[in-house]
């Protein structure tokens, strides 16, 4: 009896280990629900949006098991790091101070940002002409690094949530915003909230703010879901799948060149 | 294994956060006494159309979370134009106005029962003495049930003034720059998430430190003969 059952429970054992290579490995990613159009809950509960898309086109394209995880941007990278996830897909820009921390995959989208205000404010969009006004910036964000450093002389007030700088934006408690130019237009502009409200100065696509374009986050060294996932944004790119989601939301070429 | 580099040089901000937090903390606990000593008179008395509308403040104030006044006062107001376009609007528009206005009411409903409860155990020979000796309701409250209510509220407020200390947290997610605010700033600057609260914890405790020392002290003061006997 014995004898037969050992074999036995050493095949069932092989077995299982194998079936789990095939469904691929478990990944908890990150995600943020509060930054439209990328990433945001809609009027039934659920996530939403363009990084939700394309978290879910990757993770079907590596066959993995994923379970995205909600919550708010700036404790992302403090999340990865004590290993509640295992990737951050929530547009995140790849910078270098970032790059310090974590991993990233390739990018995923490029957009440059932007600054909004009232339509009629009349602000001249540069350091002297927003002297002393009240910028609303992502706390954390490449915009925020952008604003600070080169808006000296006005009052940067940092959010948790892109939301609510909308909100405040909205309420006048803000001269304006620096932000990207898509999350803007499609979750500002062209809500109800937003409609006094325009694009103002210049596109900033200062190559050490905003880096090269928003990427997956990844913990330092975990090289093989790093190459998993450029695979799987090479292969969507390919054939077809990004296009379709890109189409979904944008009527232009988010990727970037 | 802690980075102290990173905690010695932001120290600067924290100091910035502690003043803010103070600043935050007294204004709320002062208006929040003022009004509460005369809504706890009310709220004690036994003429119910004195006491229901002072018990529905109170009973609304301490049934929601602080987080929710907050977020009420700060983000709801401002969603109607009508609030936008009054004379009130200058002060409502500010996140210290409605940081301060939500602690103030908060804390004033809690500070209203914990008097509220004091008043109503005042012993009841007390007030018949000042009755009989003919003083009128204005005086007794003045002379005899306030004086000793508002000493045996006192070990109950210092809680109140506690929980107050930590509430004001929230003022950062209305983009103020406390204590927390500072450790959120720290954090996501530099992406070290326990250097920048536990510095921020020990700065709570250090004011909570003193907070109960004072407390002890105005007890020693004001309560001394209710101080158990040795």
């Amino acid at each position: 009896m014995k004898k037969t059952l050992f074999p036995a429970l050493l095949c069932l054992l092989f077995s299982a280990v194998s079936a789990g290579a095939q469904e691929g490995r478990k990944i908890r990613i990150g995600v943020e629900g509060a930054y439209p159009p990328f990433s945001s809950i809609g009027p039934d509960g659920k996530l939403k949006g363009f990084d939700i898309d394309i978290t879910n086109a990757l993770c079907e394209q590596m066959k993995a098991q994923c379970t995205m995880v909600q919550q708010e941007f700036d404790g992302m990278i403090p999340s990865l790091q004590a290993r509640k996830i295992d990737a951050v897909i929530a547009s995140m820009s790849i910078t270098e101070e970032r790059q310090r921390v974590v991993d990233f995959s390739d990018k995923y989208y490029r957009t440059p940002a932007r600054f909004v205000a009232k339509k009629n404010s009349g602000l001249k969009v540069d350091p002297a002409g927003l002297k002393g006004k009240r910028i609303g910036v992502q706390r954390t964000t490449t915009h925020d690094r952008f604003a600070t450093d080169t808006f000296k002389e006005s009052e940067i007030v940092r959010y948790a949530k892109q939301d609510d700088v909308f909100l405040d934006l909205a309420a006048g408690r803000l001269d304006g915003a620096l932000l990207d130019w898509i999350a803007a237009s499609e979750g500002f502009l062209k809500a109800p909230a937003g409609k006094d409200f325009s694009f103002q100065g210049p596109i900033y696509v200062d190559f050490k703010y905003f880096g090269v374009g928003a990427g997956i986050a990844l913990r330092k060294g975990d090289t093989d879901l790093k190459n998993q996932f450029n695979a799987a944004i090479k292969a969507i790119r390919a054939n077809g799948v990004y296009k379709k989601i890109q189409d979904k939301y944008f009527d232009f070429d988010v990727f970037g060149n | 294994m802690l980075n102290l580099e990173v905690m010695g040089s932001s120290l600067p901000l924290y100091f910035g956060g502690v003043v803010v937090t103070l600043k935050l903390l007294a204004v709320s606990l002062i208006v929040g006494l003022l009004a509460a000593v005369p809504l706890a008179v009310l709220r004690a008395s036994p003429n119910v159309w004195l006491s229901r509308p002072v018990w529905l403040f109170t009973y609304v104030f301490r049934g929601t979370p602080l987080l929710v006044q907050l977020f009420l006062i700060y983000y709801g107001l401002a969603q109607f134009s009508w609030v936008r376009e009054s004379v009130l609007w200058p002060w409502f528009s500010s996140a210290w106005f409605c940081s301060m206005f939500a602690f103030a009411l908060n804390t004033c409903a809690y500070t209203t029962e914990i008097i509220a409860g004091a008043i109503s155990a005042t012993h009841h020979g007390e007030v018949e003495a000042a009755r009989a000796m003919g003083m009128s309701p204005f005086t007794l409250y003045r002379r005899i049930v306030l004086p000793s209510a508002l000493r045996r509220a006192l070990p109950a407020y210092s809680n109140e003034v506690i929980m107050m200390l930590h509430g004001t947290s929230l003022a950062s997610i209305v983009t103020l720059m406390d204590i927390t605010g500072a450790a959120r700033e720290v954090n996501s600057r530099y992406y070290l998430p326990f250097e920048a609260f536990i510095t921020a914890a020990g700065f709570y405790l250090a004011l909570t430190f003193v907070l109960v020392g004072l407390f002890h002290l105005a007890e020693k003061r004001w309560l001394v003969h209710l101080a158990p006997r040795t």
